[in-house]
């Protein structure tokens, strides 16, 4: 009994734990939702932290009205829709056949993917490389290079890996052929992890940031993350480094990040309630079979 | 004669049947499945072997619009500058003072987490502190990035606690001193709650009698999680450590880059950032280019030691 009284003790400490760990990942994004609905004076001051404080919607209006921060965000949808395409027919493309046992050459294709988790050219000869195909300042650099990523390719090899053959034996006594058995017996199987690698390539295509800096020049081109990314190292320096297309921006520079924070994860925001689950369980299906 | 007949068929059959010859059999049967794997492995040659092969320009002079693989043989001559360079030693220092802290801090944090998450019973509550732990790990870099400018801004709420205590504000993202603290405590905020749903995965596969049986012999709850738990996640920590060990150098770049300023340099320039500056800002690309190749060698003795290394300690390994 004296045992189950210290548990006891354990568990109420570990809720109160838990809840800590709940408030500080909450805290930093709430407070940059309050700090975007807050006046500027408020915010200088530094008093707000979860209440919005001189509520205003001002910046919001401001920023919708700056046509380059809607070009730029149409841009992140573009990109994310076109990436997010290619990625899943490539990885599906290879994730497939991989799957299979008979495949010849299946550990030598194995090594030649896994090879390059641990070993990558690095940034300048990718960067030399992604310029001299032609691809500096069009969607291709940063849709193309970052195409498959090794980590979804072995989890979608698994979930292959684990369809019992005999689906695809009675496809063909059926007279199916691989393409066939692929598309009208697989790939319907496998919404499950087709919607995880969805979601996944769609949130890194999203987020993505740093391909866009090195290889755009043109403002034009820019997805939302760097448009972003330009305000918050603008505003840290000097407030004239003119980061933003719009000049009337610099009186309300105070909450003008906070508000574009919250604009560019507003997306992911929306629908990661409803995503949630199938991360996780797509993960725990690639990783318990390991 | 007919019997004749038969048997040279046979033979023929039989005969030609050497490796190479099989291989292409099976080929030919399974063509279609072969088909696709063509454009993967055309992207993997171009996009990730292209510029291992690349990296050729660390040995040769490369100027910016001639040929992609440089002009001349300069044999080790950028390595040479390398170990003549004091910033590099300095950026080494400072990539090595972060891959360790990073390794102790951030490496266990996702174990205790999903350690602490498998005694909470009730399932409603287990699942809401799950899905806010994942929230940041979907957040854009450079949206982390500005949160945390914006946590410790002059006038931010970590510096209204700071002044609470000690009467002053610190602007500390101009600080080398406070560097590291905020950059490993990001880190932490970013990547605990998705770390811990792999180990998460591994608890749910413990078999519940181990514990029953635990219990019959008198283990209580730290003892069953001492001897059974741990021992059940081992295989999928050595796994994941395996992984990290192979990105040790590679220290956050993206963050590194949005958070540090000029002012940060001396603790927060790593390899990989001033790979980026040397290399492309300054274009020096066939020294940048060594010193990314020197970065990724380092790391892939680390990939293959640790590997070893598990393997003969705890026989759980990658490969």
């Amino acid at each position: 009994m004296k045992e189950s009284f210290r548990y006891k003790v354990f568990k109420v400490i570990n809720v109160i734990i838990l809840l800590a760990i709940v408030y500080v990942t909450l805290f930093p994004f709430l407070n940059i939702v309050a700090q975007s609905f807050s006046s500027e004076q408020h915010i200088t001051a530094g008093n707000v932290s979860l209440i919005p404080k001189g509520f205003n919607v001002e910046t919001y209006k401001v920023i919708m009205s700056d046509s380059m921060f809607w070009l730029n965000y149409k841009n992140t949808v573009v990109y994310t829709v076109v990436g997010t395409a290619i990625s899943l027919v490539l990885s599906t493309m290879m994730a497939y056949p991989l799957a299979k046992k008979r495949l010849k050459g299946r550990n030598f294709w194995l090594m030649f993917v896994v090879f390059t988790m641990f070993f990558n050219g690095g940034i300048i000869p990718n960067y030399v490389l992604v310029n001299s195909l032609g691809f500096g300042n069009t969607i291709w650099a940063i849709v193309i290079p970052t195409a498959i990523s090794v980590f979804n390719l072995l989890i979608m090899k698994t979930f292959f890996e684990n369809i019992p053959d005999e689906l695809e034996e009675a496809a063909i006594m059926d007279g199916s052929n691989t393409y066939g058995i692929l598309w009208k017996i697989v790939l319907p199987l496998s919404k499950p992890i087709l919607a995880t690698m969805l979601l996944f390539y769609a949130v890194t295509h999203w987020n993505s940031w740093f391909p866009a800096f090195l290889y755009f020049s043109e403002k034009e081109l820019f997805p939302v993350s760097i448009y972003l990314r330009n305000l918050i190292k603008g505003a840290e320096g000097s407030l004239s480094s003119g980061a933003t297309s719009a000049d009337n921006l610099t009186q309300i520079a105070a909450n003008i990040k906070s508000v574009t924070m919250v604009l560019t994860v507003l997306p992911i925001v929306c629908v990661y309630p409803y995503i949630q689950k199938y991360f996780v369980s797509g993960v725990m299906l690639g990783s318990v079979k390991g | 004669m007919e019997q004749q007949l038969v048997n040279s068929a046979k033979t023929q059959v039989t005969r030609p049947s050497t490796k190479w010859q099989r291989a292409k059999k099976v080929i030919k049967k399974d063509w279609q499945l072969y088909s696709l794997l063509v454009l993967p492995i055309i992207y993997f040659l171009i996009f990730k072997y292209g510029p291992m092969f690349g990296n050729i320009i660390a040995f040769r002079r490369f100027v910016p619009g001639g040929s992609i693989i440089g002009e001349e043989w300069v044999g080790l001559y950028y390595f040479k500058m390398l170990l003549q360079d004091p910033s590099f030693f300095l950026v080494l220092k400072n990539t090595l003072m972060l891959a360790v802290l990073l390794l102790v801090v951030t490496f266990p944090a996702p174990i205790i987490f999903a350690l602490l998450l498998n005694e909470v019973k009730n399932r409603g509550f287990k699942r809401f502190v799950q899905t806010v732990s994942y929230l940041p790990h979907f957040f854009s870099m450079v949206v982390v990035a500005g949160i945390v400018l914006e946590l410790v801004a002059v006038n931010g709420p970590i510096n209204n606690i700071v002044e609470f205590f000690t009467g002053n504000r610190y602007p500390f993202i101009q600080m080398p001193e406070w560097f590291r603290t905020i950059f490993l405590s990001s880190e932490l905020w970013q990547t605990t709650g998705w770390g811990a749903i792999l180990y998460l995965a591994a608890l749910t596969g413990i078999n519940d009698e181990l514990y029953e049986a635990a219990k019959i012999d008198g283990a209580n709850r730290w003892k069953q999680t001492l001897h059974i738990t741990i021992p059940g996640i081992l295989p999928t920590i050595v796994v994941l450590f395996i992984l990290n060990i192979g990105n040790f150098l590679q220290v956050g770049f993206e963050k590194v880059l949005l958070l540090y300023n000029p002012l940060t340099y001396e603790t927060a320039d790593v390899i990989s950032t001033y790979v980026y500056r040397i290399g492309i800002q300054s274009a020096s690309f066939s020294y940048g280019t060594a010193i990314g190749l020197f970065e990724s060698i380092i790391g892939l003795i680390l990939v293959f030691g640790a590997n070893f290394m598990s393997r003969k300690i705890t026989d759980n390994s990658l490969w």
